[in-house]
C-alpha cells in the first residue's frame, strides 16, 4: 500500500541565524528533500541609488561604503574608478598603490567573512569563525590605523586616496603579513582536510560553468567551475598590470570548491600586497587637492572591478553638475543569487544554508 | 566511513590553541591574579603582600579588577568632535559638505575672528551625532582647521536630545582631537591620548593649495587637455 | 543479590537510625547509633533511602552547574578566547545567573499545542537522566543501589529521550520542530544497537550486568582490552547525547533550536538540565565500564579518582564538539548501519572467541586479549575507511592542485573593452 506524502512549504524567514542579513525564503520540502525554492529580498533596501542622485561625488563614498558592508574598501575603489574616468582625473601613483594595498587587505578580510560563517553553517560551532575572526580584527586595526575607521571606510577620494598612511602602519602590516600564512596553513589543517567537511561539502549543489557564464555568474564562483575569468587579469585596472599573481581555479564546482578557492585567494592577496609594497614610492597621494565639487562633463561611465564577490561596477550618468545623474550599481551578490533555485533543488535542507554561505551573498549589496 | 586523520588533525590545532594564551581583550575591567595585580599598581609581589593585604587576597581569590583602556589608532573618529571657536569664521562649509545635513549654524554680522579678522558672530553651533554617521566629511570641508573629529567613543546616554552638541557644549569639552585629516598634527606628534589640545594656537593649520594653483590645475591645464583630446 | 550494607552512605546513615541491633551495625553510625525505637526501623530504612537521594540529586545538580560552567569555560579556550569570567571569581558564579535569568522569564505557551504533552516533554527528558545516577558507582563502597543487573537499567532508561523529543515537537505544533524531532528520533533509535552490543565484549569480560562487578573485574582498564567497543560505545554515546557532530536535533544554524524552539523560562531550563545530566552520567558510565572506575594510586581517594576520570572523559567530549562540524542525517544514519553496526558485530565475535580460548581471565590472559584486540581495532578501521571512505580525495579530484594556477603573464584579453 503506498503511503502518500505531502510536501510542506516552510518559510525561512527574515529573522533567521543563517541567512547572512535580512533574506526570505519559502522552501518547498518532500521530507529532507528541496522541492522549489522562492528566494525573497528587498527588507535591508534603503535608497542608496535614489540618494546617489542628491549627494556630490564625494558624498556617494560614505553611500557605496554601507552596501557591502563587509568590503567597503572594494566598494570605494570600483566607485572612484569609475569616477574618475567619468571626470577625467588621474590619479597620483602612490594613492593607486595605497588603494590596491587597501583592497587587497578587505579581499582577505572578506573572505575570512566569508569561509568563518560558511563553516559556522556547517555546524563547526564557531571554532574557525573565532578564529577567522581574531584575523579579521588585525586587519580591521590596521585599517582603523589608516583612515580612522574600520568597517565604513570612506578611505578613497577621486584622485588616490585622501591622507597618507602614517608611520606606524608600515610595521603594523609587515608584522601582520608575517604571521598570515601561518594561520592560513591553521585553517587548511582544521577544515580542508576534514573528513566530516569534506563529506558535507564535496560534490553538493554542482552548476556547470556554461550554466553560470549564461547567468552572468563572476567571482570565486565562476572560478571554482573552472572559467579563468578574473577582472584584474583580464581587464587590469590601477596597477594590477604590474603585478603578477595566480588565479586559483577548480573544476569540481561545488561546495567544497567555492571553499577553497576562497582560500587560496587568501594567499594570493598577501603576495599582491608584498610586490606593492616593493614597488611603492614616496610621493602626493592625491593630484594637488582635487576640487570638492567635482563637474564632471556630461557622459557615463562603467567601471568593473574585481570585488571578494564577483564583479562590481558603478554605472555613473553625469549631466555636469555635482552630483550624478544617475548611479547604477551592478552588485554581484545579487546576480549570483539568481542562481540559488537552480543549484538547490534536490539537495536536502542541511545543504540550504551551507549552499547559501558558499556563494557569499551580502544583503547589504543585493538589497541597496 | 571517516579515515580520521584529518579529524585528528583538526582536534589537534584545537589543543594547541587551548596552550596559547587567550587574545580576548577585556573591557571594561579586567580580572587580575596576585602577580597582574602587582604589576598594576607597581609593587613588586612580595610588596603588595606587606602594603596592601587586602588586595592580595581579593586578587587571590579572584575579585580584584583594573580598568582597561583599549588601545586606539590616532587617527580615529571617535563620537565627538573638538571645535576650536577662536578659529571658526561660521562659514557653515561643514554644514553644505555633510551628507546628512546635522549640522545646524546660526550666524549674525559683525563678529571679530582672532586670526582671520572680520566674520560672522556665531548664535549656533549645533552638531546632532545621534544621527551622525562620522564620515568627517565636515572635518575634510573646513579650510580654517576649526573642527576636528574627537577621540572619544565612550558617550553613551539616555535620551536622544542629549546627543545634540550645541555650542556650549562643544566649548566645554575636553579637547582630544584626532589626527584624521590633519598630517600637521602628525608631524608635530601629537597623540590623542597623550594629552589634551585646548589651545588652538598650538593646533597646527593645514596648508591647502592656494585658490591660483587650484584655478591653473583644475580649469585652465584641462581646457587644453580636451582642447587636445578633440 | 548485592548487599545494602556494602554502601558505606547506606551503612552510615542507617545505623545512626535504626536500633535494631544489626550485626553490621555494631561500632557504626554517628551518636552511637539507634536514633529511633526499633520498632520505627521502616521509618529508619525510608529515611535513609531519601536522604541519600536528596544527596546525590543535589550532587547531581551541583556537578550540572559546574558543567555548564566548565564547557563554556573549555568552549572558549579551545576557540582562543577567554570564556565567562565576570560572575564571581573567574566566572564560577555563571550557572547562578543562567539559572536567575532563566527562572525570570515568561513562559510562552503557543496557542497551537497540545497542553498536556508540551508541558509533560520535559520532564520526561529529565527523569532517566537522573534515575542513571542511582547505580553509578562514585567510588568504593560509595553508591546508592548497586542492582546487579544495572546496565541492562541504564540503557532501558536511556531511550527515555526519544520518547520526550517527540512529545516536545509535537506539542510545539511547529514545523521546524517536527523535522528536528523526525532526525532525532530516527538516529537515536539507530545508535542504540551498536551502544548495547559494544558492552557485551565487557560483559563477557566481566561476568556480571552490576557495574560495582564491572569496575572490581577490570584489573586493567577495559580500554585497552576492548579499544573497539570502547570507541564504539565512546561515538554512539555522543550520539544519544545529541551532541556534536550528530546534533542535528538541534542544530542551530538551521532550524534554529529544534526541537525546543517554542520552550521559554524553567521548562527550557529542564531541557537544559537534563542535557547536561545525562552527559555527566554517560560519561560516569564510560568511566565505570571503561576507565577502571574509582581504581587508582592510594594517597587520593577513590571517589576523586572516579571524579577526575568523569571530568577526562567530559574534556574529551567538549573537546571533540570545538574542532568538527556537524553531520547531515543521512551520512549520520549510514554511518550507524554501515560502520559501527559492523563494528561492533566483529568485536563481540572476536570477544567471545577470546573468551573461549582464555576463560580464566588472569591479568596476563586479559593482556593477550588486548594485544589481539588493538590489532583487530587497528586493521577494522583501516579496511572500513578504506572500503566506505571517500572514492576521491576532494582537494585533488580536478581541484587546486591539479588544475593550474594560472599566471597573469599570460596574454590577457586587452584592456579598453570597458565601456
Amino acid at each position: 500500500m503506498p503511503l502518500s506524502t505531502q510536501p510542506i512549504t516552510i518559510n525561512v524567514g527574515p529573522q533567521h541565524p543563517s541567512t547572512h542579513g535580512v533574506f526570505r525564503m519559502r522552501v518547498t520540502f518532500d521530507g529532507e528533500q528541496i522541492v522549489d525554492v522562492e528566494p525573497i529580498f528587498g527588507y535591508l533596501h534603503r535608497g542608496s541609488e535614489k540618494l546617489a542622485e542628491s549627494r556630490t561625488y564625494t558624498q556617494v563614498v560614505t553611500l557605496t561604503d554601507r552596501m557591502d558592508y563587509v568590503a567597503s574598501m572594494t566598494n570605494n575603489q570600483s566607485y572612484i574608478l569609475s569616477v574618475e574616468k567619468l571626470a577625467g582625473i588621474e590619479p597620483a601613483e602612490r594613492g593607486v598603490w595605497l588603494r590596491m594595498i587597501a583592497a587587497e587587505l578587505q579581499r582577505i578580510a572578506s573572505h575570512l567573512v566569508a569561509t568563518g560563517f560558511f563553516l559556522q553553517d556547517l555546524g563547526a560551532l564557531g571554532t574557525p569563525l573565532i578564529y577567522m575572526m581574531r584575523e579579521r580584527e588585525q586587519i580591521l586595526e590596521l585599517f582603523e590605523r589608516l583612515c580612522g575607521a574600520r568597517i565604513t571606510n570612506s578611505y578613497m577620494r577621486p584622485g588616490g586616496v585622501f591622507m597618507d598612511a602614517p608611520d606606524d602602519f608600515w610595521p603594523a602590516l609587515d608584522r601582520f603579513m608575517a604571521e598570515m600564512p601561518h594561520r592560513i596553513d591553521e585553517y587548511e589543517d582544521l577544515i580542508s582536510g576534514n573528513e566530516i567537511v569534506a563529506a558535507r561539502c564535496d560534490g553538493v549543489a554542482v552548476v556547470d560553468s556554461q550554466t553560470l557564464i549564461d547567468a552572468s555568474v563572476t567571482g570565486p564562483m565562476l572560478r571554482a567551475s573552472g572559467v579563468d575569468w578574473d577582472l584584474r587579469h583580464r581587464q587590469p585596472y590601477e596597477y594590477y598590470d604590474r603585478v603578477t599573481f595566480n588565479r586559483p581555479l577548480a573544476t569540481a564546482s561545488d561546495n567544497y570548491a567555492r571553499y577553497i578557492v576562497r582560500i587560496h585567494e587568501m594567499r594570493e592577496s598577501l603576495g599582491i600586497i608584498k610586490q606593492c609594497l616593493e614597488q611603492i614610492e614616496p610621493g602626493p597621494v592625491r593630484p594637488e587637492e582635487v576640487p570638492a565639487l567635482i563637474r564632471p562633463p556630461v557622459g557615463d561611465s562603467y567601471v568593473g572591478t574585481e570585488c571578494p564577490k564577483g564583479e562590481l561596477g558603478f554605472y555613473l550618468v553625469s549631466d555636469g553638475g555635482v552630483a550624478p545623474y544617475r548611479c547604477k550599481v551592478r552588485a554581484p551578490s545579487l546576480i549570483n543569487l539568481t542562481l540559488l533555485r537552480e543549484m538547490l533543488i534536490g539537495d536536502k535542507m542541511a545543504d540550504l544554508f551551507v549552499t547559501f554561505g558558499s556563494i557569499d551573498i551580502n544583503m547589504g549589496e543585493v538589497d541597496r | 566511513m571517516v579515515y580520521g586523520i584529518g579529524l585528528a588533525k583538526g582536534m589537534g590545532v584545537t589543543l594547541k590553541t587551548i596552550l596559547r594564551p587567550s587574545f580576548t581583550v577585556q573591557y571594561p575591567d579586567r580580572r587580575v591574579g596576585l602577580m597582574g595585580a602587582a604589576k598594576a599598581y607597581g609593587l613588586s609581589t612580595p610588596g603588595l603582600i606587606f602594603k596592601r593585604p587586602v588586595k592580595a587576597v581579593r586578587a587571590v581569590l579572584g575579585f580584584e579588577r583594573i580598568e582597561v583602556r583599549p588601545t586606539q589608532a590616532a587617527r580615529f573618529r571617535g563620537n565627538e568632535f573638538t571645535w576650536y571657536e577662536d578659529r571658526c569664521t561660521g562659514c557653515a562649509s561643514c554644514a553644505k559638505y555633510c551628507p546628512l545635513g546635522i549640522i545646524k549654524i546660526v550666524t549674525l554680522p559683525g563678529g571679530i575672528n582672532v586670526q582671520e579678522g572680520e566674520s560672522y558672530a556665531i548664535d549656533t553651533f549645533d552638531i546632532d551625532t545621534g544621527r551622525c554617521m562620522f564620515c568627517a566629511l565636515c572635518v575634510e570641508a573646513c579650510p580654517y582647521d576649526a573642527l576636528h573629529m574627537g577621540s572619544s567613543f565612550e558617550r553613551g546616554n539616555y535620551q536622544r536630545m542629549d546627543l545634540v552638541l550645541s555650542k556650549d557644549d562643544l566649548i566645554a569639552q575636553p579637547k582630544n582631537p584626532s589626527t584624521w585629516y590633519r598630517p600637521q598634527m602628525e608631524e608635530q606628534e601629537y597623540s590623542p591620548f597623550r594629552e589634551t589640545l585646548d589651545d588652538f594656537k598650538k593646533a597646527g593649520r593645514h596648508e591647502m593649495p592656494s585658490v591660483e594653483s587650484l584655478t591653473k590645475r583644475w580649469v585652465e591645464d584641462r581646457k587644453t587637455d580636451e582642447a587636445v583630446d578633440d | 543479590m548485592p548487599d545494602p550494607f556494602d554502601s558505606i552512605l547506606y551503612k552510615y546513615i542507617y545505623c545512626t537510625l535504626s536500633s535494631t541491633g544489626d550485626a553490621e551495625c555494631v561500632g557504626t553510625g554517628l551518636f552511637g547509633g539507634g536514633l529511633l525505637p526499633a520498632s520505627l526501623d521502616w521509618l529508619a530504612f525510608v529515611l535513609t533511602a531519601v536522604i541519600i537521594v536528596a544527596a546525590v540529586v543535589n550532587g547531581v545538580l551541583g556537578g550540572v552547574l559546574m558543567m555548564i560552567w566548565g564547557e563554556r569555560r573549555l568552549l572558549g579556550r579551545f576557540q582562543g578566547r577567554t570564556g565567562p569570567n565576570r560572575w564571581g571569581p573567574f566566572g564560577l558564579l555563571t550557572p547562578v545567573a543562567d539559572a536567575v535569568k532563566t527562572m525570570f522569564k515568561e513562559d510562552v505557551v503557543p496557542t497551537v499545542s497540545d497542553r498536556m504533552v508540551f508541558t509533560v516533554a520535559p520532564i520526561l527528558m529529565l527523569f532517566p537522566a537522573l534515575l542513571i545516577y542511582a547505580v553509578l558507582p562514585f567510588g568504593s563502597g560509595t553508591w546508592l543501589a548497586d542492582i546487579n543487573v544495572a546496565l541492562l537499567f541504564i540503557i532501558a532508561i536511556g531511550g527515555g529521550n526519544v520518547l520526550a523529543i517527540v512529545a516536545a515537537a509535537w506539542g510545539s505544533g511547529n514545523r521546524y520542530a517536527m523535522f528536528s524531532a523526525m532526525r532525532a528520533v530516527a538516529m537515536l533509535i539507530s545508535y542504540e544497537i551498536p551502544l548495547v552490543i559494544s558492552l557485551i565484549g565487557v560483559l563477557m569480560l566481566s561476568g556480571s550486568l552490576s557495574l560495582v562487578a564491572i569496575v572490581n573485574a577490570q584489573t586493567i582498564p577495559f580500554f585497552i582490552v576492548q579499544p573497539l567497543g570502547f570507541f564504539v560505545f565512546l561515538v554512539a554515546s555522543m550520539a544519544e547525547l545529541n551532541r556534536t557532530p550528530f546534533d542535528v536535533a538541534e542544530a542551530e544554524s538551521e532550524i534554529v533550536a529544534g526541537y525546543m524552539t517554542d520552550y521559554s523560562s524553567m521548562k527550557f531550563g529542564l531541557f537544559f538540565l537534563s542535557e547536561f545530566a545525562a552527559t555527566i552520567a554517560t560519561s560516569g558510565v564510560i568511566t565505570a565500564v571503561f576507565l577502571g572506575g574509582w581504581h587508582g594510586f592510594d594517597p587520593i581517594p577513590s571517589q576523586l579518582w572516579f571524579v577526575g576520570k568523569m571530568v577526562i572523559v567530559l574534556s574529551v567530549i567538549v573537546w571533540v564538539r570545538a574542532s568538527w562540524p556537524r553531520m547531515r542525517i543521512d551520512q549520520i544514519m549510514s554511518f550507524a548501519w554501515k560502520a559501527l553496526f559492523e563494528l561492533t558485530l566483529i568485536n563481540l565475535v572476536v570477544s567471545g572467541l577470546l573468551v573461549l580460548a582464555w576463560p580464566s581471565l588472569s591479568t596476563t590472559e586479559l593482556w593477550y586479549m588486548a594485544g589481539i584486540n588493538w590489532v583487530v581495532f587497528l586493521a577494522s578501521i583501516y579496511i572500513f575507511g578504506k572500503v566506505l571512505g571517500p572514492k576521491h580525495d576532494p582537494r585533488r579530484a580536478g581541484n587546486i592542485q591539479d588544475a593550474t594556477l594560472s599566471r597573469s603573464d599570460a596574454p590577457a584579453i586587452p584592456a579598453g573593452g570597458a565601456d
